[in-house]
């Protein structure tokens, strides 16, 4: 089980090595260069070239990954800003904080609101418990999330002036930005967890248990559930994704200053020191999250834990 | 199955006497009948079916219903005007037509989504069938190089994408097919994982098939159930997302019609004329919805022990 947590983390390392790649990949295809956004077109060509020098803008894409890698294992330098010429990592880690805490409320807030109504809505199929949540989790489903985010903030903010409409001074100010990260991603957890929970409900064991004259709440949440919630678990963690796609919108939308939002402004300006170090830092948090989310799921199943320790022996 | 079983005993049938044959009232179902006939049965699968066709129609025709010009050409004086007879959705703060809009916006959304699906779908099943066929080495580096590229979130990518390419169909479509051909390479490798140790894939092997014949004649039509639905949600999944791109300024660029950017230019006049915002909103919530229900109804009816 630790060999397998440790390769899991080991693994990172070229995952790292390969987004720094995949990223400069993409940059060095990008027209355009920062040079000539940060002088504006009146510069001379000369002025551009000695400015994208000094940057190291005009390296070969090879030497500029190297470089890059060698500044970041060697200094733990995620090297300055072209635009704003502070250092990357001060002026993106509080934003990177910023983001996960939404990500993580968006989380968490899905879980709570999704996994019990769909568990509800499963139990009691063909009710009007069923029916009326599951339509509305099917419509949310089918609406984009910055729509959904746009009617809160038009119905709470600017109707009933409960929230505030943009930053993150106060408790309050997350809490519509957290609702229009969780909404969406609490829908499809919702669909999900109603049909895993559907598939369990219908297998020979939960069929056994009844039989056996256990009690219902009994079948329910300790017989179909456990074998529900696996496929469940998975989902959520995968759902990250969505969320940090989710936190950008919000992010946008509320103007909370997050690393998405960052990333997405930086982009039109080449900022390549800060997109590529904005982009490490989300896909490592991604890979430690799906590591937990397995590591979660061999807790739950003893099938799993099994199979490692098999491995491992 | 079912339909080889009835290629044999069809064989089997004209091999005897025919004058018994004659007598032998043979019903060969083919499965796509079998499927049809289940998905018939399902009310929502049946709505969403009609849905999506009226919505195909309507985007189809339109040149028939209002003409192009109407959808980018504006009048200055009739800006942000609310649903009328002459205007059915009104109009927006160009003075454009919303109807005229959301049809022909419409085509280039789902366009833009089915076949960015198609192209997802070729690609990672077939990355996903080898990887899943082989095994061992190559599978090792599809599934390790596909982690690296999925810690990158999507959205970012994307966005990387779209920008380093520039804001067209083309290199939209590129995208998309970049950020969702993720999904078919697991789903469909997970599939060729398990259908590969069934019996008739051994049959194959003894019968001395080669690997591309075993692949593409036994174990991808087996694994087609599940490629359909997932096409078909994906289809839906794509809308959104592409409107989602289009607010943050990656979509289609701004003259064109398209639902996600009527959105984004809906968003400041919010309070003045919150029509822009219902109209393309229904759209997309319509046509996602209708092919959801389709997605869920073909899941029922492929496979109907997973019914929900």
């Amino acid at each position: 089980m630790y060999r397998y947590v440790i390769n899991r983390l080991l693994f990172l390392i070229p995952s790292v090595l390969g987004v720094i790649f995949i990223l400069f990949l993409v940059m060095s295809m990008t027209p355009g260069d920062p040079a000539r956004i940060l002088l504006g077109d009146a510069a001379s060509q000369e002025q551009i070239a000695e400015l994208n020098h000094q940057l190291g803008y005009d390296l070969p894409f090879l030497e500029k990954y190297g470089r890059y890698v060698y500044q970041v294992v060697v200094h733990q330098d995620f090297g300055v800003s072209y635009f704003t010429k502070q250092s990357v990592f001060e002026e993106i880690w509080p934003r990177y904080i910023v983001t996960v805490k939404l990500a993580f409320i968006g989380v968490v807030l899905s879980s709570l609101i999704g996994i019990p109504f769909g568990i509800y809505t499963a139990v009691r199929q063909y009710s009007l418990w069923d029916t009326i949540p599951s339509l509305i989790a099917f419509f949310i489903a089918a609406i984009p999330s910055f729509v959904l985010g746009m009617l809160l903030l038009y119905l709470f903010s600017l109707k009933l002036n409960w929230f505030p409409s943009y930053g993150i001074e106060s408790f309050t100010s997350y809490i519509m930005p957290a609702l229009a990260v969780s909404i969406p991603p609490a829908a499809i957890n919702l669909r999900f967890t109603k049909s895993s929970m559907l598939e369990s409900i219908r297998q020979d064991y939960v069929r056994t248990a009844r039989a056996k004259g256990a009690s219902e709440s009994t079948v329910i949440w300790k017989h179909a559930l456990k074998n529900a919630l696996l496929p469940v678990v998975t989902n959520v963690g995968m759902s990250l994704g969505n969320l940090i796609c989710g936190a950008v919108v919000a992010e946008k939308l509320f103007s909370i200053p997050g690393i998405g939002s960052l990333i997405v402004d930086r982009i039109t300006y080449k900022d390549e020191p800060v997109i590529i170090a904005g982009t490490i830092l989300i896909s490592v948090c991604f890979t430690v999250v799906m590591l937990l989310v397995d590591l979660i799921y061999a807790y739950i199943d003893p099938r799993i834990r099994a199979k490692y320790a098999r491995v491992k022996g | 199955m079912r339909e080889l079983r009835g290629d044999l005993m069809e064989n089997a049938i004209s091999q005897t006497d025919s004058a018994t044959a004659d007598k032998i009232v043979f019903k060969k179902q083919s499965q796509a009948k079998e499927v049809w006939r289940m998905y018939k049965k399902n009310k929502g699968a049946m709505i969403g079916l009609v849905l999506f066709s009226f919505i195909l129609v309507m985007l189809a025709g339109a040149n028939f219903i209002v003409p192009y010009s109407a959808a980018t050409k504006g009048v200055f004086s009739q800006i942000n005007q609310a649903p009328s007879a002459a205007h059915i959705f009104g109009t927006d703060s160009y003075g454009r037509d919303v109807f005229a809009r959301v049809l022909y916006g419409g085509r280039t959304s789902l366009l833009v989504a089915i076949l960015a699906t198609m192209s997802s779908c070729v690609i990672g099943s077939t990355l996903g069938a080898i990887s899943g066929y082989f095994g061992g080495k190559v599978d090792g580096i599809i599934m390790r190089s596909l982690d690296i590229f999925m810690s990158i979130p999507d959205i970012l990518f994307t966005m990387a994408v779209v920008f380093a390419l520039g804001a067209n169909f083309q290199n939209l479509l590129i995208a998309l097919t970049l950020a969702y051909f993720t999904n078919y390479v697991r789903l469909v490798r997970s599939q060729v994982l398990t259908l590969s140790e069934q019996d008739y894939v051994e049959a194959a092997k003894a019968g001395g098939s080669g690997s591309t014949r075993i692949i593409l004649s036994h174990i991808l039509p087996n694994a087609m159930g599940v490629i359909i639905v997932n096409t078909t949600l994906n289809v839906a999944k794509i809308i959104l997302y592409e409107s989602t791109l289009s607010f943050l300024g990656l979509g289609m660029p701004p003259p064109a019609p398209e639902w996600g950017l009527m959105l984004a230019e809906a968003r400041e006049f919010m309070r003045a004329a919150p029509h822009l915002l219902f109209f393309p909103t229904m759209a997309i919530v319509v046509a996602a919805s209708s092919i959801n229900l389709i997605g869920d109804g073909l899941r029922d009816a492929l496979d109907p022990q997973l019914k929900s």
